[in-house]
């Protein structure tokens, strides 16, 4: 068997994930969030047409209805999971000093949650008129 | 201890500059660029729900900033962007089958996805103005 030539565990190998610590979750994220987000983009562009020249009222009616609410929820959701993922790989490409990349790698997580709920809240907000 | 030897100059592995440009690279460095444009621009987004959320003054001053020329040469460069990194990323998803790959083939996907790209975005914009042409 080829599992006897090595010293360690099948469990062990597995563990450290390769050289990122973290397999291929973020390849396939990437991609899961891609094909997610052509149809939600498509669906938001035509949100959008649909929103131009309205007041503040007219579209706050359309952005706060169930379906263009949930559209837009969704849509967030994706983006957000995946220019997080996109722009940690411009970082890891561009940035060598390990601190700044450290760094940077965190402020780009903080902002991509910030953008998503700040979204969100401002969809729930007009869904529920909090 | 040994002294270290001062390393030998060895060669560098090629980067940018020892390329002759190419329409799939290009295409392939501009699917980074609109990529961090989008990332920066979902600042819009998120400024734009939350006016509409918080009522006809604050989304009046979205409306000011979108209406104005800087504005609208944001929001029109936002839509390629948009677009073009939403057909670079369906080229990507055909590359992942293992398809289209081949010299005619990615050549073809290139110039196609910057065509399209170009096409939808004015195809957009021009709904865009007849939409609000009528029913403002």
């Amino acid at each position: 068997m080829s599992e006897a030539k090595h010293i360690r565990t099948p469990l062990a190998r597995v563990r450290g994930y390769g050289s990122a610590h973290s397999g291929t979750g973020h390849f396939w994220r990437q991609r899961l969030t891609a094909i997610a987000n052509i149809p939600l983009t498509i669906a938001v562009v035509i949100i959008i047409i649909m929103l131009l020249g309205r007041n503040q009222a007219a579209a706050a009616q359309i952005l706060g209805s169930p379906l263009v609410a949930i559209i837009m929820l969704l849509f967030i959701a994706s983006i957000t999971v995946h220019m997080r993922i996109g722009m940690q790989v411009i970082i890891e490409d561009y940035v060598h000093d390990e601190t700044a990349k450290l760094v940077l790698i965190m402020a780009n997580t903080f902002f991509a949650i910030a953008v998503a709920l700040a979204s969100a809240y401002g969809i729930f907000k007009l869904s529920f008129g909090v | 201890m040994a002294e270290t030897k001062a390393p030998a100059a060895r060669p560098l592995s090629p980067h940018l500059q020892i390329y002759r440009p190419m329409l799939t690279m290009m295409m392939s460095i501009v699917h980074r660029i609109t990529g961090f444009g989008l990332y920066v621009g979902t600042l819009l987004l998120a400024w734009w729900l939350l006016a509409a959320a918080s009522g006809p003054n604050g989304y009046a001053k979205f409306e000011w900033f979108t209406g104005s020329i800087l504005g609208r040469l944001i929001l029109f460069g936002y839509t390629w962007a948009l677009i073009h990194h939403m057909l670079g990323g369906i080229r990507h998803l055909i590359w992942d089958t293992g398809r289209g790959l081949g010299p005619n083939e990615r050549e073809w996907l290139a110039a196609a996805n910057l065509i399209g790209s170009i096409a939808i975005t004015v195809i957009l914009w021009a709904v865009g103005f007849l939409a609000m042409g009528g029913q403002r």
